[in-house]
């Protein structure tokens, strides 16, 4: 019973590390279609802001709470450039577009190499996130519950947001029918750009958290990278209830798949079970406009 | 003469609960252009892709005897019905030839596939012929015409043998010449093909049809001859709207399209 | 159609463009590069071998497969496994153990390496295993229509997940890998005329597999892949399943890499993780499409161009290095999808445009 609960809790607690890695990238992409590879090297960047945050303010507290909206900040720009010079012009080569951006990955990973070395840093963690706490008999450290609780508030705000403001409802409204929300007088470019900033901004804030159960190199977001996607590939294009889902349910079996054999074992039983999933819902995993097949 | 080809039976298909087609029965019979036409979301298109596999429905569509629901879609292509779509989809980088040899071959074994083509077939010849790009059999697809992209599609069911042609809007964006020789290509196949074709055009059905069906919100509103749906009650208040300007528009026409099918059957016979 | 193409597509000009890369692998590579050279060479060309099954999966059939690594290491590793138990085999007698394992305080062969002593078993699982991998994989994943970016990060995931599993395993290496092989079916690796034999191995391999690519690209199947890729849907409405043409060629691409990883474990003398999992995996990718992803030579001489700098550049200008490469990734793939292989039919366009417009100026 406790190891199970144990299971389950480290479960949730990995579910939500994947889920605040992965929830701007099932923004852009349900927005686009657009598989942004660079997705990593903006978490990577939201983790070196909190490195420089502290660096410059030294408080851990402090920067850590500081750090937050300025990696959002600076994710969110990287993005919105990178809509702007490259994305916006490949629209309909999602294959070519993933490419693309692997390569922004690289030089961006190579500019975090010149700038801070290849080797791993570390962000000290704030006094109040240090130790753990007891839930049902199993330890969990505070960071860790930092992370889930900042992964349910980034996907309320982003369910608030997409809901109930007028950006939101003009997001929504392209994701579900872009040709017809152009003609209903939505700047889609526009629309493109700002869903672009938030979800590259999530990055951001997903790097932030991340320095405080991890150690932050240049290659940290593409190790973080492909997760991410399966949580996409598995909860479905652009639906971010399918991302929660996902997130959670992959943690699990992560965590369940480690305890029982071995880290190695665990991605190959997760990459088998996304496979056998995909056996039964391939629904939703694909769109298909019978009026025309172009 | 006119045998029925494909039966369709109490044909439903909904979508999150909406019933996008709602209980429809067709019959299509060699020999006959048969037309289905009706207001934009009549579930004209929807239909089609529940006959060729690509919707889910309830309801029976039978082809010498062979349920066909539930089968997939290769099957079904390869018990000879073939459909077209609203956008010509041609394959643009494979020349004509090239297009109309894979159209000819999906019952090709796996060891002539991994051959070269040492000639074209003699029936990719003929189709070329037929469909008036028989000297652009070297062009790529791509770069056809708009017009002439939809006859090599129509092209591509021919030489895959299909006896059940499903047309999605033929005819979209064609000139006034080139509508008047798909008319004439339509009827030519039709005469030992059932060929269905889902338009908007009134002047195009009324020229070319040998029957017509009108959907209407998912069902069959009326179903006969050009003249008996034409004046149809129930089909000029929904389809042709309320307005007075209804009577007078079938009204002139009605000589029209009669005559064109006479000329047309002559063609035919 | 220049002439120069014309006549490449005739039988004379394929047969006499063939024998011009025999003589220039065989005769002129052999005389130019001196012994170190000529391996490292060697290597390229397991990269080329790897590039032309990418150009069938991915430039002809639209299939973009980030995961060839993962064959490209089945191959390498089952070659790998066998060379060890020669050469453990010929210092300690038969069912010895490696001399790794021995480092690694394995005491007694692990049941599953037993069977690679025999070279006909290891050859026949080079050539058999990948490629039923591919095939149940390749079923498992297009028969449910799973395709474009999705495929892309499947495939993806996998060399991930193969790349750390192999990390896992102490019997194969861990992450160190396998290496310091002496003996190559019975010949001694470290000797410069068996070093020029491995050469002529995977020249040889590189020309046949050209040739089987060719003969694959002009068959009907090969129209059929390129349909597949430009309208799959059209193909399954015209009666066939659409997978099984996909299924062969990610299956064909598969077989390719596991050939090239076999050899490179002899010419190179390691393999590691470290060279298949995600990152090299894709760099596959970029060779093929700067010579241009759907011809028939293009990835052979992207794939080629790529490694040469990869080996002169990075060590000199690792960073300058790696900007080439995010910057080529950006540039080719924008701008000139079509790779280099593309530029002469540009080329023509922008004169004829140009023409056009000069008559119009006069007219």
């Amino acid at each position: 019973m406790d190891m199970l609960v144990g299971q389950l809790l480290t479960g949730l607690s990995t579910g939500s590390i994947l889920l605040l890695a992965a929830l701007g990238l099932s923004l852009t992409y349900g927005q686009m279609g657009v598989i942004n590879m660079a997705h990593g090297e903006f978490i990577m960047a939201g983790c070196y802001t909190a490195y420089v945050t502290q660096q410059v303010i030294g408080d851990a507290g402090v920067s850590l709470l500081i750090a937050l909206p300025i990696g959002f900040l600076v994710g969110g720009l990287m993005g919105f450039i990178l809509e702007a010079l490259l994305i916006r012009r490949l629209y309909h080569r999602p294959l070519d577009t993933l490419l693309v951006t692997f390569g922004v990955g690289l030089i961006l990973q190579q500019v975090a190499r010149d700038s801070f070395g290849a080797q791993a840093v570390n962000v000290s963690v704030p006094e109040f996130l240090r130790g753990g706490v007891d839930i049902l008999g199993t330890t969990l450290p505070k960071t860790r519950l930092f992370i889930m609780a900042l992964a349910i508030v980034a996907v309320t705000a982003v369910t608030l947001v997409l809901r109930f403001t007028p950006a939101g409802r003009r997001i929504r409204a392209v994701v579900g029918n872009r040709d017809l929300a152009e003609t209903a007088g939505i700047s889609t470019r526009k629309v493109d750009a700002a869903t672009f900033f938030i979800g590259s901004g999530l990055a951001g804030i997903a790097g932030v958290a991340l320095t405080l159960i991890g150690s932050t190199s240049p290659t940290t977001g593409q190790s973080y990278l492909v997760d991410a996607f399966l949580v996409v590939v598995a909860g479905g294009m652009g639906r971010i209830k399918g991302a929660v889902i996902a997130a959670v349910a992959l943690g699990t079996l992560q965590a369940v798949f480690e305890t029982n054999s071995t880290a190695s074992l665990a991605k190959v039983g997760v990459f088998i079970v996304i496979v056998v999933f995909l056996q039964l819902r391939p629904q939703g995993l694909f769109t298909l406009r019978t009026r025309s097949l172009a | 003469m006119n045998d029925v080809l494909l039966t369709c039976k109490n044909i439903e298909v909904s979508f999150d609960g909406f019933k996008a087609v709602d209980g429809v029965d067709l019959e299509l019979r060699r020999g006959e252009v048969h037309f289905l036409i009706g207001p934009n979301g009549a579930g004209k298109t929807t239909l089609v892709d529940a006959i060729t596999g690509l919707a889910k429905y309830t309801g029976s569509v039978t082809k010498d005897g062979e349920e066909l629901r539930g089968k997939k879609i290769p099957h079904i292509a390869r018990k000879g019905i073939g459909r077209t779509f609203q956008t010509a989809t041609v394959f643009e980088n494979l020349t004509v030839a090239q297009n109309l040899d894979i159209a000819a071959g999906a019952g090709r074994s796996p060891w002539s596939l991994l051959r070269r083509r040492k000639h074209l077939p003699q029936q990719v010849l003929e189709t070329m012929e037929r469909i008036g790009l028989a000297d652009h059999a070297g062009t790529d697809a791509g770069i056809l015409a708009h017009g002439q992209k939809q006859w090599l599609e129509i092209g591509m069911l021919l030489v895959g043998d299909a006896d059940v042609l499903l047309l999605d809007e033929p005819i979209a964006g064609m000139g006034h010449e080139e509508r008047e020789t798909t008319g004439k290509l339509l009827h030519d196949i039709a005469a030992d093909r059932a060929v269905a074709v889902v338009e908007h055009d009134m002047d195009f059905m009324r020229a070319n049809a040998s029957r017509v069906t009108v959907l209407h919100a998912g069902a069959v509103l009326a179903a006969g001859s050009v003249d008996e749906v034409s004046t149809d009650a129930k089909v000029q208040e929904v389809y042709l709207g309320t307005s007075n300007a209804a009577p007078s528009e079938t009204a002139p026409s009605k000589g029209a399209p009669s005559k064109d099918m006479e000329t047309a059957d002559a063609r035919v016979a | 159609m220049s002439a120069v193409s014309k006549f490449f597509q005739s039988k004379f000009g394929i047969w006499s463009g063939f024998a011009g890369a025999a003589v220039a692998l065989f005769g002129i590579m052999p005389l130019l590069l001196s012994g170190f050279r000529l391996g490292l060479f060697a290597q390229f060309l397991c990269y080329a071998i790897v590039a032309v099954g990418i150009g069938l999966a991915w430039g002809r059939g639209g299939m973009l497969t980030l995961g060839q690594g993962v064959y490209f290491g089945m191959g390498a590793y089952l070659m790998a496994m066998h060379l060890k138990m020669a050469d453990a085999e010929f210092r300690n007698g038969p069912g010895a153990v490696p001399d790794f394992m021995e480092l690694a305080g394995i005491r007694s062969l692990p049941a599953y390496w037993a069977p690679f002593a025999s070279p006909v078993f290891t050859i026949a699982a080079i050539l058999i295993l990948p490629t039923a991998f591919a095939v149940l994989l390749g079923l498992a994943v297009f028969k449910r229509r799973v395709k474009g970016a999705y495929f892309a990060i499947l495939s993806q995931a996998l060399a991930g997940a193969f790349a750390i599993l192999l990390i896992g395993q102490q019997s194969l290496g861990g992450f160190n890998g396998i290496s310091r092989f002496q003996y190559f079916f019975g010949y001694t690796i470290n000797d410069p005329v068996n070093q020029q034999m491995l050469y002529f191995i995977v020249a040889a391999v590189l020309l046949a597999v050209v040739a089987l690519s060719l003969q694959l690209r002009r068959s009907r199947y090969g129209e059929l892949l390129v349909a597949v890729r430009d309208s799959e849907e059209r193909v399954r409405f015209l009666g066939y399943d659409s997978a099984n043409i996909k299924v062969v060629a990610y299956a064909v691409a598969a077989l390719l890499a596991s050939i090239a990883g076999a050899l490179f474990v002899p010419v190179v003398g390691i393999i590691s993780p470290a060279s298949i999992g995600i990152v090299p995996s894709i760099m596959f990718i970029l060779g093929v499409a700067i010579g241009g992803r759907a011809s028939l030579l293009g990835p052979v001489i992207g794939a080629l161009a790529v490694a040469w700098a990869q080996t002169t550049l990075s060590e000199q200008f690792p960073s300058a290095w790696t900007y080439a490469q995010g910057l080529l990734f950006i540039v080719v793939i924008a701008l000139l999808p079509g790779g280099i292989a593309s530029i002469p039919a540009l080329a023509k366009r922008f004169r004829f445009k140009n023409n056009a417009e000069a008559v119009e100026a006069t007219a």
